[in-house]
């Protein structure tokens, strides 16, 4: 995923909500983004996973990774699913808005503050500066592996 | 073709392939010698061929690859450099070597063929510093001449001393063989004889054409000059292998079977899987409309999925065979360290089941048939003074029952030693001593299955080294088998492994808990118990606040779904006033009770894996995609047993469930299955021959020659009476009760009007027609044998 980063200096991400937060992933990696689709529960399973779904035969599973964040457990009847390719599989994250797919410049990158704290500082690489607001990026391989 | 044994058919279908790849690992070669990766894998398919030949006797053969081999070692090791010429020399090999496959396919023997001539050369290139080493002509019928010397066709053409000039000739010659033969086949071996040293080869009694000289000019009749650099004449070697294709016999083995990689198999298979997740979902819209065209379209849809499905197993399907295949090996050579005879008997070696579990299972297999010869068989002066004969008999057996392979392995040795193992239980702590007094033989006998447990008197080199049998069953049990040992003292020993047939795709029952539905594979299904209204409150009862129910007055313990995923709501007390369901399961030797909301029906379903992060979760096997395109969950029966504690990991607590087993035909009594056949009266059938019980709307009865059929299972189900008379659902009900009797793989349906209950009998004598049974007069009927005259299916749709 860093192939992208070291060619050129522009990097291209799909946006999402989460709370109050605005996140992005490297859009490489997205592999679609669908509306809510019905789940099955799976009990037992630790609280981050939401439940299991069908993708068009495949079955993947899906993060609430507001729950990852820390964020109170909501309805997620109106959840978006950003499903993302990763080496052991496709997942599937719940957000709550799909922002658009922007376009960065690396030079506007920067770690997180050390005053951010926690899971979050664990699952947020960084920031990009945008205008009016940040855009955090998140370390997908740590918000689908177990719990920090 | 036919005359050819399994194994010489699979080298040459593998030889051809392997042979085609030289060809074009040589050429590549050529252009890259040093290219070490390809010159290892030439290395390797030649060193292989040669391997095979020599074990299937094939002297010629093993000689060619033999010393095509000994050149391709210092090219290997970088000590020589692949020229033009070497490429030249094992291009001949490789024709040769095809030469003499071809003979063995349409003769079976190798042929007369001798390749002295390419021998020395392959030397001579090996060693190009060297004198020359002794040359021959070589008569034989694969290197005659140049493919544009018919005027020369009887000639063999000289091998002449120089490398450079031999090898062209050679390397070209294979062409016109078939018409040099004839000529040639006498010559050929005096050729043997002729073979002078050094650079000369002046085999005398060659005929005229044969006039190689010793010297490096060509003779006549060889046109293009020996003397012509190789680079022409290698080219030439392609053209010619391309046009000498055709020949081939047309019952080429190579075009019969065409070699997979397992990769696009399994790939078939998930899209199969798919397939008949989509056929379910399509057939479940369908019920919805009702169009007679659409209802047909969904019926051919649903026959060809069902035959695709089957087909494609079945290419992953290889007999037992394979796994088999070496066990008599290691029964000799054990036998023999250990001073016994054994023979090896093998049955239903045919007997088919998928790969991937017969890779699973080649090293159970390998353990147990060790323990057989090493602890079971008594050495011969043993067996003689027990009065068997002094050569032991080990039996290994495959057969396929209710969509499961059973695999026996049968000693007729000493049996397993009841009092040596209780003693070694107790002494390793397995067990308690009280336990073992509870325990029945069977159970007893069992305990070998325990970690940390080896009866061998002595720890030999062979077995008893710590790995045990628990191992084996552990394994077996990864693939969802099941391992049983049955022993008589003095007799033998029985070990049973049932093991499903596939994997990817199990019949299953669906079951709702708290509103989800789960699969349960059938495999570990016994029975279904419904307890309505007040038997509810009444039959359930709690030690110890442990929920338990008296299931023909054994305690079956009790587990709550809802529970055990923490998904309850509500305690089970106050579940109580409703209807129970209990599922009935079977984990290892135990039996327990699953209490679900609801049972819905039983399905085909599709295994998936879980993601990595569900994996841990032990109560689950996998998920599945259900008819309506919701995923749901497949239960782990085991896990949930070990999760609910009925199963412990440590075996402590082997509680005895003395007199449990239904359906043990040993020494304890039959259980019968009691029904009303319609009349009002009552029939008992014997569970063993029951395969299932099943529920159908009365509406899916169909018609086939005034017969009624109905679909299941992707087959058509005759109905029958309990009498085996073709019959039609009494009454009015909407729901008609069937018991499936399966018998050669095909199921029949008998009708009956309700069923009853299920009585184990102590001494049922299946051949008396009535007795009483619960105080009522009640009569037997075995299955197998009213449904015995019973048309199968090829009669059925013949009448």
């Amino acid at each position: 995923m860093n192939a992208t980063a070291t060619t050129s200096l522009r990097e291209t991400f799909c946006t999402f909500t989460l709370g109050d937060l605005f996140f992005g992933v490297e859009v490489l990696q997205v592999q679609e983004v669908i509306r809510h689709q019905r789940m099955t529960r799976v009990p037992l399973a630790p609280e981050r996973i939401q439940g299991l779904m069908n993708l068009r035969g495949q079955i993947v599973t899906a993060l609430d990774l507001g729950t990852r964040l820390g964020f109170a457990r909501r309805s997620h009847d109106e959840a978006m699913n950003v499903v993302i390719r990763t080496p052991d599989g496709v997942v599937s994250l719940l957000v709550d808005e799909i922002g658009d797919v922007v376009e960065v410049n690396r030079q506007q990158f920067e770690p997180p503050p050390d005053t951010l704290q926690g899971v979050s500082r664990e699952l947020i690489r960084g920031a990009y500066k945008l205008e009016g607001r940040l855009l955090l990026v998140l370390d997908i391989q740590k918000a689908i592996n177990e719990a920090a | 073709m036919e005359q050819l044994d399994e194994i010489v058919k699979e080298f040459l279908v593998e030889s051809y392939e392997n042979l085609d790849q030289l060809d074009s690992d040589l050429l590549a070669l050529e252009e890259v010698p040093d290219d070490l990766d390809r010159l290892a894998s030439i290395f390797r398919t030649i060193h292989s061929i040669k391997g095979t030949s020599g074990f299937l006797a094939f002297p010629n053969l093993e000689k060619v690859t033999h010393v095509g081999e000994n050149l391709l070692v210092p090219l290997r090791d970088g000590e020589l450099r692949l020229t033009n010429e070497i490429a030249d020399g094992l291009l001949a090999m490789v024709d040769a070597v095809r030469d003499i496959l071809r003979q063995i396919e349409s003769t079976g023997v190798e042929g007369e063929g001798e390749y002295a001539d390419l021998l020395s050369r392959l030397e001579q290139l090996k060693d190009p510093g060297a004198a020359a080493p002794p040359i021959t002509t070589d008569e034989s019928s694969d290197f005659s001449d140049n493919p544009g010397d018919n005027d020369n066709a009887g000639g063999s053409e000289a091998t002449i001393a120089p490398a450079a000039t031999t090898e062209d000739t050679i390397a070209v010659a294979e062409h016109s063989s078939e018409t040099a033969a004839d000529f040639t086949a006498l010559e050929a071996t005096a050729s043997l004889d002729g073979q002078s040293p050094s650079s000369n080869t002046a085999d005398s009694s060659s005929e005229v054409a044969a006039s190689e000289s010793a010297s490096p000019a060509p003779t006549p009749p060889q046109k293009p000059a020996p003397e012509t650099q190789p680079t022409p004449v290698a080219k030439a070697v392609e053209p010619k292998r391309g046009s000498d294709e055709p020949d081939r016999s047309s019952h080429n083995l190579a075009d019969s079977t065409v070699r997979l990689d397992v990769k696009l198999l399994d790939r078939l298979m998930n899209l199969v899987g798919e397939l008949v997740l989509s056929r379910n979902q399509i057939i479940q819209f369908s019920r919805r409309i009702e169009d007679a065209s659409i209802t047909a379209a969904c019926q051919r849809l649903n026959l060809i999925t069902t035959e695709l499905q089957e087909g494609v197993m079945k290419t992953r399907m290889q007999p037992i065979r394979n796994a088999w295949s070496k066990l008599p090996r290691v029964v000799r050579d054990l036998a023999s360290s250990c001073g016994k005879q054994v023979e090896v008997v093998m049955e239903g070696a045919e007997t088919e089941l998928d790969k991937t579990i017969l890779e699973a299972i080649k090293d159970p297999l390998t353990h147990i048939v060790r323990n057989s010869v090493d602890h079971g068989i008594e050495s011969p002066d043993v067996r003689e003074s027990n009065g068997k004969p002094k050569e032991g008999t080990l039996w290994l057996r495959a057969f396929h029952e209710g969509g499961q392979v059973n695999i026996e392995i049968v000693d007729d040795g000493g049996g397993i030693n009841i009092a040596r193992v209780k003693e070694k239980a107790i002494s390793r702590g397995l067990v308690s001593e009280e336990q073992v007094e509870q325990m029945t033989e069977r159970e007893l006998t069992n305990l070998v299955l325990l970690p940390g447990f080896s009866t061998a008197a002595k720890v030999t080199n062979v077995s008893g080294r710590g790995v045990g049998m628990d191992v084996v069953k552990t394994n077996v049990e990864k693939i969802g088998g099941t391992l049983d040992i049955h022993s008589v003292p003095g007799k033998g020993t029985t070990l049973r492994i049932k093991i499903p047939l596939t994997l990817a795709i199990v019949p299953a029952l669906i079951i709702t808990s708290d509103g989800d539905r789960y699969a349960i594979p059938q495999v570990s299904l016994l029975e279904l118990v419904r307890l309505e209204g007040d038997r509810a409150k009444r039959e359930i009862e709690t030690i110890h606040s442990v929920p338990v129910y008296r299931l023909r007055g054994n305690l079956l313990p009790l587990l709550y779904l809802n529970q055990e995923l923490r998904t309850a709501t509500f305690s089970p007390e106050t579940k109580t006033s409703e209807t129970v369901n209990i599922v009935v399961l079977q984990a290892e030797d135990r039996q327990f009770g699953l209490v679900v909301d609801e049972i819905n029906d039983t399905q085909e379903i599709v295994v998936k894996p879980l993601c990595d992060q569900l994996q841990s979760i032990s109560a689950y096997a996998g998920a599945t995609i259900m008819g309506d395109g919701t995923v749901a969950l497949i239960l782990d029966v085991l896990g949930l047993a070990r999760q609910g504690n009925v199963v412990t990991e440590n075996h402590e607590k082997a509680i005895s469930n003395a007199g449990f087993r239904s359906n043990d035909q040993g020494t304890r009594g039959h259980s019968v299955l009691i029904v009303d056949p319609g009349d009002g009266g009552r029939v008992a059938i014997p569970l063993s021959s029951v395969a299932r019980l099943e529920e159908f709307d009365a509406s899916r009865i169909e018609q086939v020659n005034h017969r009624p059929v109905v679909q299941y299972r992707g087959q058509i189900m005759p109905l029958v009476g309990v009498d085996g008379a073709p019959t039609y659902a009494s009454g009015s009900s909407d729901l008609i009760h069937v018991v499936v009797h399966s018998r050669n793989g095909r199921d029949i349906g008998v009708l009956v009007g309700s069923i009853l209950d299920i009585v184990t009998e102590s001494n049922i004598d299946l051949a008396s027609e009535e007795r009483i049974i619960d105080g009522r007069v009640t009569q037997v009927v075995d299955l197998s044998r009213t449904l015995a005259h019973l048309a199968l299916p090829d009669e059925f749709s013949a009448a």
